[in-house]
């Protein structure tokens, strides 16, 4: 039933892209330090050396690189992108992560053999969107949008062939439509489309009321912390509002996506990949995530089992979700 | 100046009106307004469509005799079999398309279409893509600056921007009104039909700042590109997307025509908005490069 199973694994820096690689990670990815990539963080991501280095480090052990220009390309100012894409090539990445039609388009043409990944921020989320761009650029995978339920995976995997699906399984969780949101856009005039960030730190403040903190984005109130209660990072869809009257976290609770249990329903239905969300993540993090799914995968892949005790803890203390996975979610 | 006319293009009703008060406003349009086209279909959720299929061929009816070209909306994001076959049929039953997810534009397979404020096309380039691939016409996503929309518009006569409205933000799976009256999307017994604008949302705090409709969010101020007109209009834009709410559109239409035609000034334009009874404060952030909730100054 399974076709080899391949874990894709963030690096935020060139030393979490050696953790992640030295923990098992089939592929890692990542981008180059501008607004070519959708992980835009001042203290994140690769200069062109890093990026070559990382490369021939990476294939020494045997993994693959990932290279994400995911954002997209801002009028006026493509060639920013297409150098990326010319060097991300140079570089020797295994596979391009592209989401704008027109930066598919260039790698395809400037690069006709260099294998290309469809990013979430596309949003092709049916059958005819994926052959939309495998027919016409040769798309070799396309990373699915977290808004499918795991029997409509199953179809669109199947009809998308040869075509490749990739998954989210675990880490921050998009509750809109990716490449689709302008929340953060309209808040603080930083968008994970055209900059490359959603809900920055530089648009976070935090302010004491009484015993509770209050964090604003853009100056919006999205989340007032009780004295003792965890502060997590303030994300616009996951904060407490107000609608009809009642306070509450009306688009999703502060959750993570851990689809842990999912995952022999996914490699069942012909899912080949299977992501973790984290560039911005720290390497003890990203040492116990990646071996833990790394020994998750090769037990499927050799009909053992599957330590999912292992896998749920990794979320100790926190909240999770199998998102729209599950239908129920919806 | 020989600037040319700016045409008025109505863009779906995104939310979920009850279908007589769905079928009455399209009549009006059809009789009063000074609109060069009416997008209609339903765009953001396909559990209403139904009620919109008894009443939609007459709609396109009055309004075709009304003197508006008639485009049909697909939804914005399909993930169904069923939902993808609903825009095969449409594009089968020849109604001139406006694709606002790429499985539309898959299935129009190079016939000429229009392209919907949902997909991405932020760039000259991903702009020439699209013409060449049959789109005749393109709403640009909200969330452009005037920059980029002068990089983008000279020289096709294609490029349309939301001028006026709330602008359309996120789509999801998960419907949000269902949601906050705690029930799931899929026995949601239409709560959404309640809200005429979109369900107001506010921080909790008391400020004003989406809306919600079904499985999509939406600025709680209204997008109103009246001080920018004669900008958008030297970049080579060469029509204006009103997008419905509650108030009275046949006015909005008025005041959006005398304006293109130079009759009435930003100032006044912004004015006469003013004293409608608009869901929100008037804001021009997003074509400021600002965040797309700044407050439209005069």
């Amino acid at each position: 039933m399974t076709a080899k199973l391949e874990l894709v694994c963030p690096a935020g820096t060139p030393a979490g892209l050696k953790t992640a690689v030295e923990a098992g990670a089939h592929s890692v990815y990542c981008g180059y330090r501008d607004e070519t990539n959708a992980r835009n963080f001042p203290g994140l991501n690769f200069d062109r050396g890093e990026m070559r280095e990382a490369v021939a480090f990476a294939h020494q052990h045997g993994a693959k690189v990932l290279i994400a220009l995911n954002t997209f390309m801002r009028a006026g100012a493509t060639d920013l992108w297409k150098r990326g894409v010319d060097d991300a090539v140079a570089a020797g990445a295994d596979a391009l992560i592209l989401a704008d039609i027109a930066l598919v388009d260039y790698a395809r043409k400037a690069h006709p053999k260099q294998r290309l990944h469809l990013s979430v921020q596309a949003a092709a989320a049916t059958p005819e969107a994926i052959a939309f761009y495998r027919d016409r650029f040769g798309i070799s995978r396309v990373v699915l949008p977290r808004v499918l339920t795991v029997e409509e995976i199953a179809r669109l995997t199947a009809q998308a062939a040869p075509c490749e699906t990739e998954v989210f399984v675990f880490g921050g969780l998009c509750v809109m439509a990716e490449g689709r949101c302008l929340l953060s856009s309209y808040a603080t005039g930083k968008s994970p489309n055209m900059t490359g960030v959603c809900s920055p730190p530089s648009h976070v403040s935090y302010r004491e009321e009484g015993s509770s903190l209050v964090a604003s984005v853009g100056g919006f109130t999205v989340e007032r912390f009780e004295a003792g209660e965890p502060a997590g990072y303030p994300t616009i869809c996951k904060g407490r509002y107000m609608a009809d009257g009642n306070v509450s976290h009306l688009f999703e609770d502060p959750v993570s996506l851990n689809a842990v249990e999912l995952l022999p329903k996914l490699a069942g239905v012909g899912v080949t990949a299977f992501k973790i969300e984290g560039r911005q993540r720290g390497r003890a993090y990203i040492d116990t995530v990646v071996r833990a799914f790394r020994r998750a995968l090769d037990a499927l892949s050799t009909g053992g089992k599957i330590d999912f005790e292992e896998l749920r803890a990794l979320t100790e203390g926190q909240r999770d979700t199998v998102g729209a996975y599950r239908k129920a979610w919806r | 100046m020989t600037a040319a006319r700016l045409s008025l293009t109505l863009g779906p009703v995104l939310y979920n009106w009850p279908v007589a008060r769905w079928t009455d406003f399209y009549g009006r349009i059809a009789d009063e307004a000074p609109l060069d086209r009416v997008c209609l279909g339903e765009v953001v959720c396909s559990k209403r469509k139904p009620f919109l299929d008894e009443v939609i061929l007459d709609t396109v009816d009055r309004l075709e005799r009304g003197g508006k070209e008639v485009v049909y909306s697909t939804l914005a994001l399909p993930t169904s079999k069923r939902e993808v076959r609903d825009i095969g049929d449409m594009i089968q039953a020849g109604y001139l398309i406006e694709a606002n997810d790429m499985a539309a534009v898959q299935l129009l397979n190079g016939r000429p279409h229009i392209v919907g404020p949902f997909l991405n096309i932020y760039n000259e380039e991903a702009l020439a893509l699209h013409l060449k691939l049959g789109a005749g016409r393109v709403c640009l996503p909200p969330e452009l600056p005037l920059e980029s929309i002068q990089a983008m518009a000279a020289g096709n006569q294609a490029v349309e921007v939301f001028a006026f409205g709330r602008p359309p933000l996120a789509l999801s799976a998960r419907c949000y009104a269902a949601r906050s009256h705690g029930m799931a999307k899929d026995a949601c017994q239409f709560v959404c039909e309640g809200y005429d604008d979109g369900m107001e949302v506010t921080t909790v705090d008391g400020t004003p700042f989406l809306a919600v409709n079904g499985i999509q969010t939406l600025g709680y101020a209204v997008t109103a590109a009246t001080q920018q007109i004669e900008a958008l209009r030297q970049a080579g834009v060469v029509s204006l997307r009103l997008s419905p709410q509650s108030c009275d559109m046949v006015r909005v239409a008025q005041i959006f025509r005398a304006l293109a035609d130079g009759v009435t000034t930003p100032k006044e334009a912004h004015e006469a908005l003013g004293v409608l009874p608009l869901p929100g404060p008037l804001s021009d952030g997003f074509l400021r490069g600002l965040p797309g909730c700044t407050a439209e100054v005069d």
